[in-house]
């Protein structure tokens, strides 16, 4: 062989991924990718990808299998010392529930969608970093199953994830947000997943919970995060890489990109939801407020990150202002209503104590004592008259986004954001004007989603009765997976375990 | 004598998930049990997917197999992703002192230019084949149902993947780091007419649409077959030209070989042993898909090892149909 210049780290990458395709001549390239046009996307030259990250498999296997053998240590050591034990509080557990319930199925999703736009895109370059994330979203999709086997034998809630992600009414809020990107074209996929939900919004789902297990003594699920944390700067790579090759590509891709960056990035918020009401309700120690990640990890990097995108004619998401604006009250809101549907949840819910209630009027000064504290003081004092309050009433939900109807108009937090809209004869309500939007966009799509409210009146779920719904349908353990926590099987142990006295019911608010 | 800790015991309220004690009973399960059954989402999509609007996520009907319960199907080697890794890095770790022991000594560069040849023209093309096997799995993950059952193939498609960055490594090597090498045995692949009717084969593969009988194809038909030519029959042709330390540097394909055989095996002889149905549909790919291999493979044998080494592939490969209870159709080479 006569010798030319030796390849550069980045060529010789190329050679050991890209340069292991080649063009067919056998069978019509349209064939064999066929989902690469449909969405209107317009790829002029694959070349153009840049690999968001270099690694071969061999390098790939040795830092993972590290990583694993670390973590199992860690995960070994924690069961046989019964590490649930240094946990800050009981009801810290309540956010693992949550997760389990929530997000691993995420993960498991994101498995199942990155393996196949890991086979569909014609640049041999981006299946691989696809098929890479693949396989790293099952990586993350077990370990949380093993992370979470030990407290699930020790606290309830925990013991059918899965299935409760299939069925309960306010699981449908992650799951159809995931479906909804699984059930989109490839580019769609990878705008809303990896771009929209990877790269701008995970420090607000990753960094919450994991922060928050290290700030409330959770060891399994801290190192599970930390082993995590090289997985997940991958994967950010990967989304800034496509939203930039796309918008490079060509101009016409513009426009597309922008309705589902405006699309997902209000998803995204919807889901994110659920984790406002954890950080700032659920961890006994709190991390920060949601309004202060809000602000760090979205106002500010998202605001400098759009700035960049601005050269390629993206402006910032539709409803970013009205976003940035929600983040005084979602939380306070959403765990009003867990509160209320305290029955149906498979965690525990209760009133924050005297101290977190001046925490949160700390955090949220201008909205806190004005608008949420009120009604908790209220609803405490019911609850010291042996009348804790639950809401028989089933909640209307949002035929989009599904949280229930319940998050507040901008300009007014005492009304509630209600739209309305007619399709083919039937109406169809909303939270927002975004969710509105995002469905008059694509109505065939959004007027097929599986509502758990409609389902349930219409029967499907196992019967009329809400108390069969729940334990035959949903599978939770009455009276041990639901309801308030003070009082709970899992505080009862707790309180054996820590050598505590009952609690007085005058300790809250 | 033994050394007792005391530690502080605490009794246990369940001893797994609902879901894994529903399937195994109410003990204590394995981490691959808590990582593989039922994980994955079964009921009550949302939307109808646009690139597959008569179906739903997660559709069982993506194949024509049917399986009552598909987690039925699962892997003899308890593969989740934690024992996958452990196990592929220390296949890597071997792998790579063996590579790093071929450049220190010259072995591989040494050799005659001649060999250098021949390496390129009919060891180096496979790492084609392994692409497209890297994608078909790819794709089968993604459609398949049942965690047993769809992590197995992502791990394949990885390994295909590191087994053909291995393969292009001995080029560079060759090539010392320049490409020229890859360029050259890639113009084989694309050009050559020894080579076409197996990348015919290869595209051929990426357009099944059924995950079921991609996987039979892919990971059973042209996998054991390949395998066994080019890192048994190909590798001892190599060694009468004097190139016997090209087998170091596959060494991992033939532990990866034999790995993945007793996967597969167990596949889809689960899959065969359900129905009448299901064998039958799996006979008739057989019977479809058998032949090209071997047709494929003909033209490289005949310039190679020899046409009659492609019985012993042909015996090996109906042994293991035999085990899996479907039949080879001992074309005639």
């Amino acid at each position: 062989m006569t010798a030319t210049k030796k390849l550069n780290l980045k060529q010789k990458y190329q050679y050991l991924t890209r340069d292991m395709d080649w063009e067919p001549s056998y069978q019509k390239k349209s064939d064999i990718f066929p989902l690469e046009e449909f969405e209107g996307i317009k790829i002029i030259d694959w070349d153009g990808w840049e690999d968001p990250f270099r690694l071969t498999m061999d390098s790939y296997w040795k830092y993972q299998a590290e990583k694993e053998k670390k973590l199992y240590a860690i995960f070994d050591a924690f069961a046989q010392n019964n590490g649930h034990q240094n946990i800050s509080d009981a009801r810290y557990v309540n956010s693992l529930k949550l997760f389990l319930s929530g997000v691993s199925p995420l993960e498991y999703a994101a498995f199942q969608g990155y393996a196949k736009v890991g086979r569909q895109f014609s640049g041999a370059g981006a299946r691989v970093a696809c098929q890479m994330q693949a396989i790293d979203e099952l990586r993350h999709s077990q370990t949380q199953q093993h992370a979470m086997s030990h407290y699930n034998k020790h606290f309830n809630g925990l013991h059918d994830a899965p299935l409760m992600h299939d069925r309960v009414w306010f699981l449908s809020v992650p799951k159809s947000f995931f479906d909804d990107a699984r059930s989109a074209g490839p580019f769609e996929f990878l705008t809303a997943i990896s771009f929209s939900f990877e790269y701008v919004l995970t420090n607000l789902l990753f960094v919450p919970f994991m922060s928050g297990a290290a700030y409330n003594g959770d060891m399994a699920t801290v190192t599970f995060g930390f082993s995590a944390q090289s997985d997940e700067a991958r994967h950010m790579t990967l989304g800034l890489e496509i939203i930039k090759f796309l918008l490079e590509q060509h101009e016409d891709n513009v426009p597309i990109v922008q309705q589902w960056i405006d699309k997902w990035f209000w998803r995204g918020f919807r889901l994110l939801s659920l984790v406002s009401m954890m950080m700032d309700y659920m961890l006994p120690n709190k991390v920060m407020s949601w309004k202060e990640a809000w602000e760090v990890y979205y106002e500010q990097s998202g605001g400098a990150l759009f700035k960049d995108l601005e050269r390629y004619g993206i402006r910032p998401p539709k409803y970013q202002d009205v976003a940035n604006a929600a983040k005084e009250h979602i939380s306070h809101q959403l765990w009003s209503t867990f509160y209320q549907y305290g029955q149906a949840t498979n965690f525990h819910t209760w009133m924050p104590k005297k101290e977190e209630l001046d925490w949160l009027a700390e955090k949220y000064p201008d909205s806190f004592n004005k608008y949420y504290r009120p009604r908790f003081e209220h609803w405490d004092e019911l609850q010291k008259k042996n009348q804790r309050y639950y809401n028989p009433t089933l909640p209307q939900l949002c035929q989009v986004c599904q949280v229930p109807v319940l998050f507040t108009e901008t300009d007014d937090p005492s009304s509630i954001s209600h739209r309305d809209t007619v399709y083919k004869e039937d109406r169809y309500h909303f939270c927002s004007e975004a969710c509105c939007e995002i469905f008059g966009n694509e109505p065939e799509k959004y007027v097929q989603a599986w509502l758990p409210v409609h389902q349930i009146y219409q029967g499907n779920c196992g019967g009329p009765e809400l108390p069969g719904v729940l334990s035959d349908y949903y599978h939770i353990n009455l009276g041990e997976d639901n309801l308030e926590f003070s009082g709970s099987p899992d505080e009862k142990r707790w309180n054996e375990m820590k050598g505590i006295k009952p609690s007085k019911k005058d300790d809250a608010a | 004598m033994s050394v007792e800790i005391k530690t502080n015991s605490i009794s246990t309220i369940r001893n797994t998930y609902s879901h894994i004690k529903r399937r195994f009973g109410d003990k204590p399960a394995t981490r691959y049990q808590e990582a593989s059954y039922d994980i994955e989402a079964t009921e009550n999509f949302h939307y109808k997917p646009l690139w597959d609007p008569q179906r739903s996520l997660n559709d069982e009907s993506r194949t024509s197999i049917k399986m009552k319960d598909w987690y039925q199907i699962n892997d003899p080697r308890q593969f989740y992703y934690g024992a996958y890794v452990g196990n592929r890095a220390k296949m890597q770790e071997s792998a790579e002192t063996s590579y790093k022991f071929c450049e220190k000594r010259n072995l591989i560069s040494g050799l005659d230019e001649s060999i250098h040849l021949k390496i390129l023209k009919y060891l180096v093309p496979f790492r084609h084949l392994n692409l497209s096997a890297n994608m078909n799995n790819s794709m089968i993950a993604g459609d398949s149902v049942a965690t047993t059952v769809a992590q197995a193939h992502i791990y394949q498609s990885m390994d295909h993947l590191g087994m053909g960055q291995y393969l292009s490594r001995i080029a560079l090597i060759i090539d010392g780091n320049t490409g020229t090498a890859l360029n050259t045995s890639k113009t084989f692949w694309i050009d050559d007419p020894m080579w076409q009717p197996m990348r015919k084969l290869a595209e051929d593969s990426m357009v099944v649409k059924d995950w079921f009988e991609l996987s039979l194809l892919q990971n059973l038909l042209i996998d054991k077959a390949v395998f066994a030519f080019v890192y048994e029959a190909m590798d001892e042709w190599f060694a009468t030209l004097g190139a016997r330390d090209i087998s170091m540097l596959t060494e991992f394909m033939r532990d990866w070989n034999k790995d993945t055989t007793r996967w597969i095996v167990a596949v889809v002889k689960t899959a065969v042993a359900e129905s009448d149905e299901n064998k039958e549909k799996l006979q008739a790919w057989v019977n479809l898909w058998e032949p090209q291999v071997f047709s494929a493979l003909v033209p490289i044998a005949q310039e190679t090892v020899g046409k009659d080494a492609l019985v012993n592939v042909q015996n090996e490969l109906a042994a293991l149909l035999k085990k899996t209870g479907l039949q080879s159709t001992e074309s005639t080479l």
